[in-house]
């Protein structure tokens, strides 16, 4: 296609398609060439993680409009189920990208089955009791996920609740309450995460661009009228927040595939704020945004070392100020008569975009 | 008589996120904003208390009085700076600017008192030698700091009621929650009214985060976040921007907080409270007390 | 403007209406917002093709009614329906679905969405197309959005705006986010439009075009149009029937001409 005679979205959704394969490519080349640190290496799959993350969020926050203050309950089911299921295929199949793939499906299942049963009664609310109670579902998440027994013999898989009550024959304990998962195979590569990346900025973007999307975006502006031209309100706002579950669940398959140990309290509140940043400095709605902030405060903190201790008080004052200079009207009449031109087409993107 | 036990330990717990709560709903009532910061000034009026009473040898009454005024003037400045530019932003972009604040405060507090806990040592004196009251021949005890935390509840509830009711001062933050415009229209200052209102809920945050301090002794950077939390589901479990809302609220969650460790498990208490503010609230999507408002079409 | 024929109790009708199922018959129509009668024994009948009026002092409940027609609010009493069928227990959506389609008093589109797109809104249920066909960009996907794309320009030239397609629709005048929302309205292949104080705002060259405007949907389209109007000079100039209300309660009905000559009417808005 010829990039003048495509239209302003299409265009730049390719920008950000380009731009995550340039970034792919470079990085790949730096890493076989020893052109990057080994710490930075090891961030290489927890960036992808976030990144997926980061966009999927902005699904639910940016494009539903609706906020999400527990999507990293979502990642916890998604890790926890993909992982075992990583281990339960990893037995019988050699191929690692294969496990990995049956593994996502796993997680990614449980995510939206999760999303699903939270989104149906959580979506009849909205504004600040929706972000409540999505607070209050990814604590339930934790705290379900942290008093669950799963163990694997060779009758299976077996499950128990709060204490560890499992009689099996042999075999071996996989989530052991909050100790976690231990034992999980490392099989999460950098190519999977760019995989994932592209997978799910391709959803989002043909769905933004299609019947479905324009019906989730018109919620977000007036749902009033959206109903009076004969659009579902409801199943569109959890379609948005069951797809928005899924990849965070698959995010939460490649992150924990990277750690040999994963404990449930990893994806608390805290996560969830921490993704939300992302998504709120990058540009509600902006895709390319939320992946450049979820990268660049990812990698920032390995770089600036010394200064880790006031890694979250950085993050803390950026968020507050970010959203005193894009909200308040004098605030942002003064730094656009200051940045002049170069802001013209950038502001609040509203509208979903690269 | 566990039972009992219980009973008195949830309503004491439940007065300490009463009167959390009740610093989210008037904020809530008054500037229709969520302020996530509120669990966070809580444990700023705990340290405050603790470095005053421990470290420089105020008495008691005095170091929970030395805490009410920084957390006052704390939350006047939080609003002043954070909160007051927002006023005709997004609620989205007010609610996480709230998220920032409360991460601002968390983290200022572990650089300056770092995170190694500190052991708060509880306001309410010993009589005699007891930390507690022995009833029915010992068979139930009942610590001082649970009943001193109900008695204090109860005195601050009346007091807001009358407050608001019978006040000019009142009265005003009545008419500015109704209608902004309005209240300005008839010459009520309108900023100065909400500063009040954090005033008075960063106030009350204070005494709570003493209370609860004397009751848990462990206070870390993040002691607040989690009763805040709750205390904001007891807020809207009991309608938010109601005052009595926020009582029973309280009450019911901490009862509720407490019979689920009792009876059910300990592990599990926080989920079991998150669930019943679901519950409640697709139930009653406003709360048990709270008022219906519809759009205008 | 057609022949207008009086019918049993309910004004009049236009004669080639005659004979045809109302497009809209709603009988004993109210409401009660805690004991207040908002809209009291409402009955309206309008003819296939015809363009009615709904007129009446401020407050006097025309928005209710058009809120009580579309589902916005369950009607406390009576019936509404909609080409011969009962419109009970339907919700907003499935009333769009029946074929009402409105307009608001405060303008009401999808604002960060460009004026194309809040047309292909309004032709949703018209898109045939699943989600999964959208992701996956099938062929169907290709073709429906091509048609749709048309359409929309077809539908934003009755108003002269497909060149405004891709703007913002937040970004237009107030008269041309007035006439988008017509034509989203339209887009959703209604039976009945409600226009709810179309002409608001505009001035007297605009009202004029837009009087012939609405004139042109109805003959192009072959449906009905209740409007809500202050503007008597429109209101009579394109209205074939008009009712008007006066707190909550219809006080009269008739042609143009009958109802400006209404004492009671003249009363009612010019006070005792």
């Amino acid at each position: 296609m010829n990039l003048k005679t495509m239209n302003k979205t299409t265009r730049s959704n390719f920008i950000t398609y380009a731009m995550v394969i340039v970034a792919f490519v470079v990085v790949q080349a730096m890493a076989s060439t020893g052109g990057i640190s080994s710490s930075l290496k090891g961030q290489l799959v927890p960036i992808c993680a976030y990144i997926v993350m980061a966009i999927s969020l902005n699904l639910t926050v940016g494009v539903l409009g609706e906020l999400s203050l527990g999507h990293a309950g979502f990642m916890s089911v998604g890790a926890f189920s993909g992982v075992i299921a990583a281990i339960y295929f990893g037995q019988t199949i050699e191929n690692t990208a294969v496990v990995m793939i049956l593994a996502m499906a796993v997680g990614g299942f449980f995510a939206a089955v999760v999303g699903v049963l939270v989104g149906v009664p959580v979506l009849r609310l909205s504004g600040d009791y929706l972000a409540i109670v999505t607070l209050a579902f990814g604590e339930i998440i934790k705290g379900i996920v942290n008093n669950l027994y799963v163990g694997m013999d060779a009758n299976g898989l077996h499950f128990c609740m709060i204490k560890n009550t499992l009689e099996m024959e042999g075999g071996k304990m996989l989530l052991n309450g909050p100790m976690g998962l231990t034992g999980i195979p490392r099989i999460a590569t950098f190519t999977m995460g760019f995989v994932l990346i592209m997978v799910c900025l391709i959803v989002i973007f043909n769905l933004v661009n299609s019947k479905s999307g324009r019906a989730i975006m018109a919620l977000r502006d007036n749902k009033i009228a959206a109903q009076s031209v004969g659009i579902n309100v409801t199943s569109y706002k959890l379609m948005a927040f069951v797809i928005s579950a899924a990849m965070a669940g698959m995010a939460g398959v490649l992150f924990a595939t990277n750690f040999s140990t994963v404990v449930a309290s990893k994806f608390d509140i805290n996560t969830s704020i921490l993704v939300l940043v992302f998504v709120v400095l990058g540009g509600l709605g902006n895709m390319r945004g939320s992946i450049i902030a979820a990268t660049v405060l990812t990698v920032l903190p390995e770089v600036l070392r010394e200064f880790s201790e006031y890694r979250m008080l950085v993050y803390a004052i950026v968020l507050i100020v970010m959203m005193l200079a894009t909200n308040n009207p004098t605030l942002k009449n003064a730094i656009s008569n200051f940045t002049g031109k170069f802001k013209r087409n950038s502001g609040k993107g509203e509208k979903v975009n690269g | 008589m566990e039972f009992l036990f219980n009973l008195i330990s949830g309503i004491s717990l439940g007065s300490i996120y009463a009167i959390i709560a009740l610093g989210y709903t008037m904020v809530y009532g008054i500037a229709k904003m969520l302020n996530f910061a509120h669990g966070d000034v809580i444990m700023v009026g705990a340290y405050i208390c603790f470095f005053a009473t421990m470290r420089f040898g105020m008495p008691p009454l005095a170091g929970v009085l030395l805490s009410m005024v920084v957390c006052t003037m704390l939350g006047i400045i939080i609003e002043r700076l954070a909160y007051k530019p927002l006023r005709q932003a997004p609620a989205l972009a007010v609610l996480i600017t709230a998220i920032g604040m409360s991460y601002f405060l968390q983290n200022s507090a572990q650089l300056l008192w770092t995170s190694s806990p500190k052991v708060f040592q509880s306001v309410v004196g010993t009589i005699n030698g007891q930390t507690g009251l022995k009833l029915f021949d010992g068979a139930l005890s009942v610590s001082y700091v649970t009943i001193v935390t109900i008695i204090v509840c109860v005195i601050i509830m009346l007091a807001l009621v009358t407050f608001v009711n019978k006040t000019k001062t009142g009265k005003a933050m009545r008419a500015v929650s109704e209608d902004k415009g309005a209240a300005q229209l008839m010459g009520i200052n309108v900023n100065t009214t909400i500063s009040l209102t954090f005033a008075i809920g960063s106030a009350l945050a204070a005494v709570a985060g003493v209370l609860l301090c004397s009751a848990y002794p462990t206070l870390v950077p993040t002691t607040g976040a989690m009763p805040g939390i709750k205390a904001f589901t007891a807020a809207v479990f009991g309608g938010i921007g109601s005052i009595p809302g926020a009582l029973i609220g309280g009450i019911l969650l901490g009862i509720i907080e407490i019979f689920a460790k009792a009876y059910i498990t300990t592990q599990l208490s926080d989920a079991i409270v998150f669930a019943v503010l679901i519950v409640v609230l697709l139930v009653k999507p406003t709360g048990l007390l709270g008022k219906k408002v519809s759009e205008k079409v | 403007m057609g022949n207008m024929v009086p019918i049993p109790s309910k004004g009049y009708m236009k004669e080639s209406d005659m004979g045809q199922t109302p497009v809209l018959e709603a009988t004993h129509l109210g409401i009660e917002f805690g004991g207040l009668k908002a809209v009291d024994d409402f009955n309206i009948t309008v003819g296939r093709t015809e363009i009615a009026g709904l007129i009446g002092p401020n407050g006097a409940g025309k928005t209710t009614v058009f809120n009580l027609l579309t589902k916005v609010y369950q009607p406390t009493h009576g019936t509404i329906l909609l080409d011969g069928k009962d419109t009970h227990g339907m919700n907003a959506i499935q009333v769009n679905k029946a074929g009402i389609a409105r307009t608001f008093q405060n303008i009401r589109l999808f604002s960060s969405l460009t004026v194309e797109e809040n047309v292909k809104l309004g032709m949703h249920n018209h898109t045939k197309y699943s989600t999964l066909e959208g992701i996956l960009r099938m062929p169907k996907y290709w073709q429906e959005e091509k048609r749709t794309h048309e359409r929309a320009l077809e539908l934003l030239n009755i108003f002269d705006m497909a060149h405004l397609a891709d703007h913002k629709a937040g970004s237009l005048p107030y008269g041309a986010q007035r006439r988008l929302e017509i034509v989203r309205a339209l887009a959703t292949e209604p039976k009945l439009l409600l226009l709810d104080e179309p002409a608001a705002g505009m001035n007297p060259s605009e009202t004029e075009e837009l009087m012939q405007n609405v004139r042109k949907i109805r003959d192009t389209f072959q449906i009905a149009i209740l409007l809500i109007e202050h503007d008597m000079q429109f209101v009579t100039g394109i209205c074939e029937g008009i009712a008007v209300l006066n707190y909550g309660k219809i006080i009269a009905k008739g042609t143009p001409q009958e109802v400006i000559n209404n004492p009671e009417v003249i009363r009612s808005y010019l006070g005792e």
